[in-house]
Protein backbone atom coordinates (compact mmCIF):
# COMPACT_ATOMS: atom_id res chain seq x y z
CA UNK A 1 0.00 0.00 0.00
CA UNK A 2 1.31 3.10 -1.29
CA UNK A 3 0.32 6.78 -0.25
CA UNK A 4 0.95 10.18 -2.32
CA UNK A 5 1.31 13.28 -0.01
CA UNK A 6 0.84 16.33 -2.46
CA UNK A 7 1.24 19.91 -0.68
CA UNK A 8 -2.22 21.86 -1.81
CA UNK A 9 -0.80 25.10 -4.18
CA UNK A 10 2.37 24.60 -2.50
CA UNK A 11 4.31 28.19 -3.45
CA UNK A 12 1.57 29.65 -3.01
CA UNK A 13 0.79 28.18 0.48
CA UNK A 14 4.27 29.05 1.27
CA UNK A 15 3.96 32.42 0.65
CA UNK A 16 0.46 32.58 2.88
CA UNK A 17 2.55 30.77 5.85
CA UNK A 18 4.31 33.92 6.25
CA UNK A 19 1.91 36.49 5.11
CA UNK A 20 -1.77 35.63 6.42
CA UNK A 21 -3.27 38.76 4.53
CA UNK A 22 -2.94 36.65 1.39
CA UNK A 23 -5.17 34.05 2.86
CA UNK A 24 -8.26 34.12 0.74
CA UNK A 25 -7.04 36.64 -1.42
CA UNK A 26 -6.70 35.15 -4.80
CA UNK A 27 -2.69 34.65 -5.10
CA UNK A 28 -0.41 33.62 -7.92
CA UNK A 29 3.19 32.60 -7.79
CA UNK A 30 5.27 33.70 -11.40
CA UNK A 31 7.99 31.84 -12.94
CA UNK A 32 11.59 32.84 -12.61
CA UNK A 33 11.75 36.20 -14.66
CA UNK A 34 7.96 36.72 -13.73
CA UNK A 35 6.77 35.36 -17.02
CA UNK A 36 3.53 33.01 -16.30
CA UNK A 37 1.82 31.58 -13.48
CA UNK A 38 2.88 28.38 -11.88
CA UNK A 39 0.86 28.23 -8.36
CA UNK A 40 -2.75 29.71 -8.18
CA UNK A 41 -4.68 29.44 -5.17
CA UNK A 42 -8.25 28.29 -5.15
CA UNK A 43 -9.60 31.70 -5.54
CA UNK A 44 -7.04 32.06 -8.08
CA UNK A 45 -8.30 28.97 -10.03
CA UNK A 46 -11.78 29.95 -9.39
CA UNK A 47 -11.58 32.67 -11.53
CA UNK A 48 -9.99 30.94 -14.77
CA UNK A 49 -6.47 32.01 -14.29
CA UNK A 50 -5.03 29.13 -15.73
CA UNK A 51 -1.31 27.15 -14.96
CA UNK A 52 0.99 28.69 -17.30
CA UNK A 53 -1.09 31.34 -18.58
CA UNK A 54 1.58 34.25 -19.89
CA UNK A 55 1.62 36.55 -16.52
CA UNK A 56 0.27 39.90 -19.05
CA UNK A 57 -2.59 37.86 -20.27
CA UNK A 58 -5.48 38.40 -18.06
CA UNK A 59 -4.12 41.80 -16.35
CA UNK A 60 -7.60 42.99 -16.62
CA UNK A 61 -8.97 40.13 -14.54
CA UNK A 62 -6.13 40.38 -12.04
CA UNK A 63 -6.25 43.98 -11.37
CA UNK A 64 -10.52 43.52 -11.38
CA UNK A 65 -10.54 40.72 -8.30
CA UNK A 66 -7.06 42.13 -6.62
CA UNK A 67 -5.31 39.06 -6.68
CA UNK A 68 -1.80 39.11 -5.12
CA UNK A 69 1.05 38.68 -7.57
CA UNK A 70 4.37 36.93 -6.61
CA UNK A 71 7.87 36.25 -8.05
CA UNK A 72 8.96 32.67 -6.89
CA UNK A 73 10.46 32.67 -4.18
CA UNK A 74 12.42 29.16 -4.66
CA UNK A 75 15.07 29.71 -1.45
CA UNK A 76 11.40 29.66 0.77
CA UNK A 77 9.98 26.61 -1.10
CA UNK A 78 13.17 24.52 -0.59
CA UNK A 79 13.30 25.23 2.87
CA UNK A 80 9.65 24.81 3.53
CA UNK A 81 9.75 21.68 1.45
CA UNK A 82 12.22 20.28 3.31
CA UNK A 83 10.74 20.67 6.66
CA UNK A 84 7.34 18.92 5.12
CA UNK A 85 9.73 15.93 4.26
CA UNK A 86 11.35 15.92 7.55
CA UNK A 87 7.83 15.84 9.40
CA UNK A 88 6.45 12.97 7.20
CA UNK A 89 9.84 10.85 7.20
CA UNK A 90 9.60 11.26 11.05
CA UNK A 91 6.34 9.95 10.85
CA UNK A 92 6.57 6.91 8.35
CA UNK A 93 8.95 3.62 7.62
CA UNK A 94 9.76 5.10 4.30
CA UNK A 95 9.66 7.94 2.16
CA UNK A 96 10.20 8.56 -1.90
CA UNK A 97 10.52 12.52 -2.10
CA UNK A 98 9.34 12.72 -5.51
CA UNK A 99 8.87 16.45 -6.41
CA UNK A 100 9.53 19.95 -3.98
CA UNK A 101 5.83 19.44 -3.36
CA UNK A 102 5.01 15.54 -3.33
CA UNK A 103 6.24 12.53 -1.20
CA UNK A 104 4.88 8.42 -1.30
CA UNK A 105 5.20 6.48 1.53
CA UNK A 106 4.88 3.18 2.01
CA UNK A 107 2.26 1.91 4.11
CA UNK A 108 3.05 -1.69 4.64
CA UNK A 109 2.74 -3.38 7.72
CA UNK A 110 -0.36 -0.72 8.42
CA UNK A 111 -3.61 -2.75 8.73
CA UNK A 112 -6.36 -1.55 6.41
CA UNK A 113 -8.71 -0.57 9.12
CA UNK A 114 -6.54 1.56 11.26
CA UNK A 115 -5.31 3.41 7.80
CA UNK A 116 -7.04 6.32 7.83
CA UNK A 117 -6.30 7.31 11.11
CA UNK A 118 -3.00 7.23 10.37
CA UNK A 119 -3.16 9.42 7.73
CA UNK A 120 -5.60 11.85 8.92
CA UNK A 121 -3.12 12.03 11.63
CA UNK A 122 -0.08 12.59 9.08
CA UNK A 123 -2.26 15.30 7.36
CA UNK A 124 -2.88 17.48 10.56
CA UNK A 125 0.89 17.19 11.95
CA UNK A 126 1.81 18.13 8.63
CA UNK A 127 -0.21 21.28 8.52
CA UNK A 128 0.41 22.01 12.64
CA UNK A 129 4.09 21.93 12.00
CA UNK A 130 4.48 23.62 8.88
CA UNK A 131 1.45 25.64 8.28
CA UNK A 132 1.00 23.98 4.97
CA UNK A 133 -1.89 22.23 4.23
CA UNK A 134 -1.82 18.42 2.19
CA UNK A 135 -3.71 16.13 0.49
CA UNK A 136 -2.88 12.43 0.88
CA UNK A 137 -4.38 9.81 -1.64
CA UNK A 138 -3.53 5.72 -0.02
CA UNK A 139 -3.74 2.89 -3.26
CA UNK A 140 -2.17 -0.20 -3.98
CA UNK A 141 0.22 0.71 -6.48
CA UNK A 142 1.81 4.21 -6.69
CA UNK A 143 -0.59 5.14 -9.86
CA UNK A 144 -3.14 4.31 -7.81
CA UNK A 145 -2.23 6.04 -4.88
CA UNK A 146 -1.61 9.43 -7.41
CA UNK A 147 -5.43 8.46 -8.36
CA UNK A 148 -6.62 8.89 -5.21
CA UNK A 149 -4.97 11.91 -4.33
CA UNK A 150 -6.70 13.33 -7.30
CA UNK A 151 -10.18 12.78 -5.55
CA UNK A 152 -8.64 13.38 -2.07
CA UNK A 153 -7.77 17.11 -3.39
CA UNK A 154 -11.45 17.47 -4.70
CA UNK A 155 -12.75 16.50 -1.34
CA UNK A 156 -11.73 16.13 2.10
CA UNK A 157 -7.89 15.93 1.69
CA UNK A 158 -7.59 12.68 2.73
CA UNK A 159 -8.76 9.38 0.28
CA UNK A 160 -8.09 5.49 0.24
CA UNK A 161 -8.67 4.18 -2.76
CA UNK A 162 -8.58 0.46 -2.18
CA UNK A 163 -12.46 -1.08 -2.76
CA UNK A 164 -11.98 -2.45 -6.21
CA UNK A 165 -16.18 -0.57 -7.14
CA UNK A 166 -14.53 2.43 -5.83
CA UNK A 167 -11.24 2.23 -7.85
CA UNK A 168 -13.48 1.44 -11.14
CA UNK A 169 -15.57 4.53 -10.94
CA UNK A 170 -12.65 7.19 -9.94
CA UNK A 171 -10.56 5.57 -13.02
CA UNK A 172 -14.21 6.51 -14.62
CA UNK A 173 -13.76 9.69 -13.47
CA UNK A 174 -10.03 10.19 -14.74
CA UNK A 175 -9.05 11.83 -18.02
CA UNK A 176 -6.15 9.76 -19.72
CA UNK A 177 -4.09 13.20 -19.43
CA UNK A 178 -4.15 13.41 -16.03
CA UNK A 179 -3.00 10.08 -14.98
CA UNK A 180 0.48 9.85 -13.70
CA UNK A 181 2.98 9.72 -16.83
CA UNK A 182 0.69 10.14 -19.72
CA UNK A 183 2.04 13.70 -21.54
CA UNK A 184 0.33 15.33 -24.16
CA UNK A 185 2.18 12.83 -26.94
CA UNK A 186 0.29 10.34 -24.99
CA UNK A 187 -2.75 11.85 -24.62
CA UNK A 188 -3.29 12.06 -28.69
CA UNK A 189 -2.52 9.20 -29.60
CA UNK A 190 -5.05 7.37 -26.62
CA UNK A 191 -7.67 10.16 -27.93
CA UNK A 192 -7.46 9.06 -31.20
CA UNK A 193 -8.25 5.48 -30.78
CA UNK A 194 -11.35 6.67 -28.56
CA UNK A 195 -9.60 6.17 -25.04
CA UNK A 196 -10.89 8.92 -23.16
CA UNK A 197 -10.68 7.93 -19.33
CA UNK A 198 -8.38 5.92 -17.08
CA UNK A 199 -10.36 3.05 -16.78
CA UNK A 200 -10.92 2.33 -20.59
CA UNK A 201 -6.98 2.07 -20.72
CA UNK A 202 -6.93 -0.23 -17.74
CA UNK A 203 -9.65 -2.25 -19.95
CA UNK A 204 -7.54 -2.12 -23.28
CA UNK A 205 -5.87 -5.04 -24.62
CA UNK A 206 -2.79 -5.58 -23.55
CA UNK A 207 -0.96 -6.50 -26.89
CA UNK A 208 -2.62 -3.53 -27.71
CA UNK A 209 -1.03 -1.23 -25.09
CA UNK A 210 2.38 -2.68 -25.74
CA UNK A 211 2.26 -2.14 -29.27
CA UNK A 212 1.20 1.43 -29.20
CA UNK A 213 2.09 2.56 -25.39
CA UNK A 214 5.68 0.47 -25.28
CA UNK A 215 6.60 -1.54 -22.14
CA UNK A 216 5.85 2.03 -20.38
CA UNK A 217 2.48 1.83 -20.81
CA UNK A 218 1.93 -1.59 -20.48
CA UNK A 219 3.06 -1.06 -16.92
CA UNK A 220 0.94 1.92 -15.91
CA UNK A 221 -2.07 -0.63 -17.42
CA UNK A 222 -0.82 -3.06 -14.42
CA UNK A 223 -0.44 -0.44 -11.97
CA UNK A 224 -3.93 0.60 -13.08
CA UNK A 225 -5.39 -2.99 -12.33
CA UNK A 226 -3.43 -3.00 -9.15
CA UNK A 227 -0.51 -4.30 -9.62
CA UNK A 228 2.40 -3.21 -8.27
CA UNK A 229 5.25 -2.39 -10.75
CA UNK A 230 7.09 0.31 -9.40
CA UNK A 231 8.76 0.52 -5.96
CA UNK A 232 9.64 2.95 -3.37
CA UNK A 233 12.57 5.03 -4.60
CA UNK A 234 14.36 5.21 -0.95
CA UNK A 235 18.03 5.67 -1.96
CA UNK A 236 19.07 8.94 -1.75
CA UNK A 237 21.63 8.79 -4.57
CA UNK A 238 23.20 11.78 -5.28
CA UNK A 239 21.79 13.64 -8.46
CA UNK A 240 24.05 12.66 -11.83
CA UNK A 241 23.92 15.52 -13.37
CA UNK A 242 23.68 19.05 -11.80
CA UNK A 243 22.35 21.96 -14.25
CA UNK A 244 21.40 25.61 -13.73
CA UNK A 245 19.98 27.25 -16.87
CA UNK A 246 17.65 30.33 -17.16
CA UNK A 247 16.05 32.42 -19.30
CA UNK A 248 17.19 36.06 -19.84
CA UNK A 249 15.34 39.58 -18.38
CA UNK A 250 16.23 40.40 -22.19
CA UNK A 251 17.86 38.75 -24.93
CA UNK A 252 21.48 39.42 -25.16
CA UNK A 253 24.10 39.78 -27.56
CA UNK A 254 27.41 40.78 -26.02
CA UNK A 255 29.91 37.77 -24.98
CA UNK A 256 31.10 39.53 -22.10
CA UNK A 257 27.01 39.35 -20.57
CA UNK A 258 27.16 35.56 -21.52
CA UNK A 259 30.38 35.14 -20.13
CA UNK A 260 28.69 36.80 -17.02
CA UNK A 261 26.05 34.54 -16.93
CA UNK A 262 28.32 31.58 -17.78
CA UNK A 263 30.25 32.19 -14.56
CA UNK A 264 27.59 32.54 -12.75
CA UNK A 265 25.72 29.36 -13.60
CA UNK A 266 29.00 27.41 -13.28
CA UNK A 267 29.59 28.84 -9.33
CA UNK A 268 25.96 27.62 -8.65
CA UNK A 269 27.19 24.33 -10.07
CA UNK A 270 30.05 24.61 -7.99
CA UNK A 271 28.22 25.09 -4.87
CA UNK A 272 25.70 22.44 -5.63
CA UNK A 273 28.56 19.80 -5.72
CA UNK A 274 30.58 20.53 -2.86
CA UNK A 275 26.74 20.91 -1.04
CA UNK A 276 26.59 16.84 -2.01
CA UNK A 277 30.33 16.17 -1.23
CA UNK A 278 31.19 15.38 -4.73
CA UNK A 279 33.57 16.10 -8.08
CA UNK A 280 32.50 16.04 -11.36
CA UNK A 281 34.62 15.77 -14.97
CA UNK A 282 32.68 17.19 -17.69
CA UNK A 283 31.27 20.64 -18.13
CA UNK A 284 28.56 21.69 -20.66
CA UNK A 285 27.54 24.94 -21.85
CA UNK A 286 24.50 25.74 -23.95
CA UNK A 287 23.26 28.38 -25.56
CA UNK A 288 20.31 29.15 -27.82
CA UNK A 289 18.22 32.10 -29.22
CA UNK A 290 14.22 32.77 -28.73
CA UNK A 291 12.53 30.23 -30.57
CA UNK A 292 9.27 31.99 -30.51
CA UNK A 293 10.89 34.75 -31.89
CA UNK A 294 10.93 33.57 -35.95
CA UNK A 295 12.13 36.82 -37.37
CA UNK A 296 15.26 37.02 -35.51
CA UNK A 297 17.92 34.57 -36.55
CA UNK A 298 17.73 31.68 -34.56
CA UNK A 299 20.81 29.53 -32.89
CA UNK A 300 21.74 26.75 -30.89
CA UNK A 301 24.75 24.78 -29.36
CA UNK A 302 26.11 23.17 -26.91
CA UNK A 303 29.90 22.48 -25.51
CA UNK A 304 31.29 19.96 -24.03
CA UNK A 305 34.34 19.93 -22.03
CA UNK A 306 36.46 16.78 -20.15
CA UNK A 307 38.77 17.96 -17.28
CA UNK A 308 41.51 15.38 -16.12
CA UNK A 309 40.44 14.99 -13.20
CA UNK A 310 37.55 16.48 -11.51
CA UNK A 311 36.73 18.75 -9.51
CA UNK A 312 33.94 21.07 -7.15
CA UNK A 313 36.26 24.29 -7.80
CA UNK A 314 34.43 27.12 -8.71
CA UNK A 315 37.81 28.60 -10.42
CA UNK A 316 38.11 25.43 -12.29
CA UNK A 317 34.21 24.98 -13.45
CA UNK A 318 34.08 28.25 -14.00
CA UNK A 319 37.41 28.15 -16.04
CA UNK A 320 36.43 25.66 -18.09
CA UNK A 321 33.01 26.75 -18.92
CA UNK A 322 33.47 30.08 -20.36
CA UNK A 323 36.20 28.31 -22.32
CA UNK A 324 32.97 25.91 -23.42
CA UNK A 325 31.34 29.25 -24.07
CA UNK A 326 33.92 30.57 -26.20
CA UNK A 327 34.08 27.73 -28.73
CA UNK A 328 30.41 28.29 -29.48
CA UNK A 329 29.36 31.81 -29.50
CA UNK A 330 28.33 33.21 -32.35
CA UNK A 331 28.24 36.80 -32.33
CA UNK A 332 25.28 38.34 -34.76
CA UNK A 333 22.46 36.68 -32.46
CA UNK A 334 20.15 37.51 -29.76
CA UNK A 335 20.53 35.02 -27.07
CA UNK A 336 17.67 34.11 -24.85
CA UNK A 337 18.94 31.18 -22.55
CA UNK A 338 21.75 29.95 -21.47
CA UNK A 339 22.95 26.93 -19.35
CA UNK A 340 25.56 24.96 -17.53
CA UNK A 341 25.82 21.07 -17.12
CA UNK A 342 27.81 19.34 -15.11
CA UNK A 343 28.21 15.55 -15.13
CA UNK A 344 30.60 12.42 -14.53
CA UNK A 345 29.90 13.01 -11.14
CA UNK A 346 31.96 11.51 -8.02
CA UNK A 347 32.17 11.53 -4.91
CA UNK A 348 34.78 13.80 -3.36
CA UNK A 349 36.31 10.92 -0.93
CA UNK A 350 37.99 9.17 -4.10
CA UNK A 351 39.27 11.58 -6.68
CA UNK A 352 42.14 10.07 -8.90
CA UNK A 353 44.88 12.20 -9.54
CA UNK A 354 47.88 11.79 -11.91
CA UNK A 355 51.28 11.34 -11.64
CA UNK A 356 52.06 14.49 -12.70
CA UNK A 357 49.80 16.09 -10.85
CA UNK A 358 51.23 19.00 -9.11
CA UNK A 359 48.04 20.77 -7.92
CA UNK A 360 48.09 21.96 -4.22
CA UNK A 361 44.21 20.38 -3.53
CA UNK A 362 44.31 21.75 0.16
CA UNK A 363 44.67 24.89 -0.72
CA UNK A 364 41.85 24.43 -2.97
CA UNK A 365 39.70 22.87 -0.84
CA UNK A 366 40.37 25.45 1.99
CA UNK A 367 39.60 28.41 -0.09
CA UNK A 368 36.04 27.09 -1.43
CA UNK A 369 35.21 26.32 1.98
CA UNK A 370 35.72 29.78 3.24
CA UNK A 371 34.19 31.13 0.13
CA UNK A 372 31.04 28.85 1.05
CA UNK A 373 31.56 29.81 4.55
CA UNK A 374 31.24 33.69 3.66
CA UNK A 375 28.57 33.73 1.20
CA UNK A 376 26.39 31.33 3.74
CA UNK A 377 26.71 34.09 6.45
CA UNK A 378 26.77 37.17 4.52
CA UNK A 379 24.57 35.92 1.67
CA UNK A 380 24.75 34.54 -2.54
CA UNK A 381 27.49 35.96 -3.89
CA UNK A 382 29.32 38.28 -1.79
CA UNK A 383 32.84 36.68 -2.29
CA UNK A 384 32.81 35.51 -5.86
CA UNK A 385 35.13 34.98 -9.09
CA UNK A 386 35.16 38.67 -11.08
CA UNK A 387 33.88 37.07 -14.27
CA UNK A 388 30.77 37.03 -12.83
CA UNK A 389 30.31 40.94 -13.30
CA UNK A 390 28.95 43.27 -10.93
CA UNK A 391 25.53 45.07 -12.61
CA UNK A 392 24.08 41.56 -14.27
CA UNK A 393 21.98 43.51 -16.87
CA UNK A 394 20.84 40.35 -18.04
CA UNK A 395 19.53 38.91 -15.23
CA UNK A 396 15.96 37.91 -14.07
CA UNK A 397 13.24 40.03 -13.65
CA UNK A 398 11.23 39.23 -10.15
CA UNK A 399 9.67 42.30 -9.63
CA UNK A 400 7.96 41.24 -6.47
CA UNK A 401 9.66 38.64 -4.72
CA UNK A 402 8.95 37.96 -0.74
CA UNK A 403 11.70 37.94 1.89
CA UNK A 404 13.44 34.51 2.65
CA UNK A 405 11.58 34.17 5.77
CA UNK A 406 13.44 31.14 7.12
CA UNK A 407 17.16 30.92 5.51
CA UNK A 408 18.14 34.87 5.96
CA UNK A 409 19.38 36.59 9.09
CA UNK A 410 17.65 39.57 8.22
CA UNK A 411 14.27 38.62 6.21
CA UNK A 412 12.66 37.26 9.49
CA UNK A 413 9.01 38.29 9.81
CA UNK A 414 9.15 41.32 12.15
CA UNK A 415 5.90 41.49 14.55
CA UNK A 416 5.00 44.92 15.76
CA UNK A 417 3.37 44.19 19.75
CA UNK B 1 56.97 7.48 10.72
CA UNK B 2 58.38 7.25 14.60
CA UNK B 3 61.50 8.95 14.31
CA UNK B 4 59.83 12.30 12.79
CA UNK B 5 58.94 13.18 15.95
CA UNK B 6 55.53 14.23 15.81
CA UNK B 7 52.56 12.88 14.48
CA UNK B 8 49.50 15.78 13.66
CA UNK B 9 45.80 14.73 14.39
CA UNK B 10 43.66 17.45 13.54
CA UNK B 11 40.19 16.61 12.44
CA UNK B 12 38.66 19.41 10.84
CA UNK B 13 35.07 20.45 11.35
CA UNK B 14 32.91 19.33 8.83
CA UNK B 15 31.06 21.53 6.53
CA UNK B 16 28.48 23.52 6.57
CA UNK B 17 24.79 21.98 6.83
CA UNK B 18 26.19 18.94 9.51
CA UNK B 19 24.52 19.47 13.08
CA UNK B 20 27.17 18.51 14.96
CA UNK B 21 30.93 18.58 14.97
CA UNK B 22 32.74 15.63 16.53
CA UNK B 23 36.03 15.56 17.53
CA UNK B 24 37.23 12.28 17.77
CA UNK B 25 41.00 13.60 19.10
CA UNK B 26 41.83 16.96 19.58
CA UNK B 27 45.71 17.39 20.26
CA UNK B 28 48.74 16.84 18.30
CA UNK B 29 50.61 14.00 20.17
CA UNK B 30 53.51 14.28 20.87
CA UNK B 31 54.98 10.53 20.24
CA UNK B 32 54.48 8.71 23.56
CA UNK B 33 52.65 10.97 25.11
CA UNK B 34 49.04 11.18 23.84
CA UNK B 35 47.27 13.86 25.86
CA UNK B 36 45.13 12.45 28.94
CA UNK B 37 41.73 14.02 28.37
CA UNK B 38 41.88 12.51 24.92
CA UNK B 39 39.25 9.57 26.08
CA UNK B 40 37.21 11.89 28.12
CA UNK B 41 36.21 14.06 25.25
CA UNK B 42 32.36 15.52 25.12
CA UNK B 43 30.64 16.87 22.03
CA UNK B 44 31.02 20.60 21.80
CA UNK B 45 28.26 22.35 22.79
CA UNK B 46 25.32 23.28 20.09
CA UNK B 47 22.86 25.66 21.74
CA UNK B 48 20.19 24.13 18.65
CA UNK B 49 19.82 21.49 21.11
CA UNK B 50 18.83 23.43 24.15
CA UNK B 51 17.00 25.70 22.24
CA UNK B 52 15.10 24.07 19.31
CA UNK B 53 12.94 21.04 19.96
CA UNK B 54 11.57 20.15 16.86
CA UNK B 55 13.50 22.07 13.85
CA UNK B 56 10.83 20.82 10.91
CA UNK B 57 8.41 23.24 13.07
CA UNK B 58 10.71 26.08 14.40
CA UNK B 59 10.98 29.55 13.12
CA UNK B 60 12.65 32.69 14.21
CA UNK B 61 10.61 36.11 14.50
CA UNK B 62 11.90 39.23 15.43
CA UNK B 63 9.60 42.13 17.30
CA UNK B 64 8.85 45.29 17.24
CA UNK B 65 7.05 47.45 20.45
CA UNK B 66 6.73 47.60 24.17
CA UNK B 67 3.82 45.77 24.78
CA UNK B 68 4.86 42.40 26.03
CA UNK B 69 8.24 44.22 28.04
CA UNK B 70 6.82 42.47 31.56
CA UNK B 71 6.92 39.04 30.39
CA UNK B 72 10.58 40.01 28.98
CA UNK B 73 10.08 40.18 25.37
CA UNK B 74 11.79 43.66 24.53
CA UNK B 75 11.99 45.83 21.26
CA UNK B 76 14.48 44.49 18.76
CA UNK B 77 14.15 40.84 20.54
CA UNK B 78 14.21 37.55 18.57
CA UNK B 79 11.67 34.84 19.36
CA UNK B 80 12.30 31.54 18.80
CA UNK B 81 8.39 29.78 17.87
CA UNK B 82 7.63 26.30 17.80
CA UNK B 83 4.52 25.06 15.98
CA UNK B 84 4.76 21.80 17.26
CA UNK B 85 4.58 22.81 20.76
CA UNK B 86 0.77 22.26 22.17
CA UNK B 87 -0.11 25.63 23.84
CA UNK B 88 -2.53 25.78 27.26
CA UNK B 89 -3.95 29.23 28.70
CA UNK B 90 -1.17 31.35 30.21
CA UNK B 91 1.50 30.28 26.88
CA UNK B 92 2.75 33.06 25.17
CA UNK B 93 2.04 33.08 21.92
CA UNK B 94 2.85 34.37 17.92
CA UNK B 95 -0.85 34.47 16.63
CA UNK B 96 -2.63 35.67 13.56
CA UNK B 97 -5.57 38.80 14.30
CA UNK B 98 -7.53 40.01 11.56
CA UNK B 99 -4.66 38.97 9.21
CA UNK B 100 -1.65 40.77 11.16
CA UNK B 101 0.79 39.07 13.72
CA UNK B 102 1.13 39.47 16.87
CA UNK B 103 2.70 38.16 20.00
CA UNK B 104 0.40 37.61 23.19
CA UNK B 105 -0.05 35.83 26.28
CA UNK B 106 -3.22 33.64 25.98
CA UNK B 107 -6.01 33.45 28.52
CA UNK B 108 -9.59 32.17 29.19
CA UNK B 109 -12.19 33.82 30.96
CA UNK B 110 -15.40 33.12 31.80
CA UNK B 111 -15.35 31.15 28.51
CA UNK B 112 -14.04 33.58 26.40
CA UNK B 113 -10.91 33.70 25.13
CA UNK B 114 -8.26 36.99 25.11
CA UNK B 115 -5.33 38.02 24.41
CA UNK B 116 -3.04 39.63 27.18
CA UNK B 117 0.07 42.32 27.19
CA UNK B 118 2.45 42.18 29.58
CA UNK B 119 2.61 46.05 29.91
CA UNK B 120 -0.13 47.95 31.96
CA UNK B 121 -0.46 50.43 29.36
CA UNK B 122 -2.17 47.83 26.67
CA UNK B 123 -5.64 46.46 27.17
CA UNK B 124 -6.47 43.02 27.02
CA UNK B 125 -7.81 41.77 23.54
CA UNK B 126 -11.54 39.88 23.53
CA UNK B 127 -11.80 37.13 21.08
CA UNK B 128 -15.32 37.72 19.83
CA UNK B 129 -16.52 34.33 17.40
CA UNK B 130 -16.17 36.52 14.38
CA UNK B 131 -12.93 37.81 15.02
CA UNK B 132 -10.78 36.01 12.41
CA UNK B 133 -7.56 34.62 14.73
CA UNK B 134 -5.48 31.55 14.96
CA UNK B 135 -2.46 30.78 16.85
CA UNK B 136 0.57 30.45 14.68
CA UNK B 137 2.83 29.06 16.89
CA UNK B 138 4.37 28.99 20.64
CA UNK B 139 7.01 31.21 21.56
CA UNK B 140 9.78 28.81 23.37
CA UNK B 141 12.67 31.42 24.04
CA UNK B 142 13.50 34.73 23.66
CA UNK B 143 17.12 35.83 22.51
CA UNK B 144 17.65 38.92 24.05
CA UNK B 145 21.40 40.33 24.54
CA UNK B 146 22.19 42.39 28.28
CA UNK B 147 21.12 46.00 28.36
Amino acid sequence: MFALVDCNNFYVSCERVFNPKLEKRPTIVLSNNDGCVIARSNEAKDLGILMGEPAFKNKNIYKKHKVAILSSNFALYGDMSQRVMSVLSQNSSALEIYSIDEAFIDLSGIPVKKLLSEIKYLKTTVEQWTGIPVSIGVGITKTLAKVANHVAKRSTGVKILIDSREVKKSLKNLKVEDIWGVGRRLKKILNSFGIKNALELSNQNELWVQKYMTIVGRRLQLELKGIICYQLETNLTNKKQICTSRSFGQLVEEFSKLEEATSMYATRCAEKLRYQHSCASVIKVFIQTNSFRKQLPQYRNISFIKLPIPTNSTLKITKAALLGLKTIFKSGYSYHKLGVIIENIVPDTNIQTHLFDNQNYKVQKDLMAAMDKINSINGQDTVKVASQGFRQPWKMRQVRVSPCYTTRWNDFITVKI
Amino acid sequence: MKNRGKLAFQFHAISKGSPFKIPLMSSTVTAGFPSPADDHLDLPIDLNEYLVKHPAATFYVRVQGDSMDDAGIHQGDLLIVDRAEPYTMGSIVLAVLDGEFTVKKLMEKNDSLYLLSSNTAYQPIKIETETDFKVWGVVTYIVHGPL
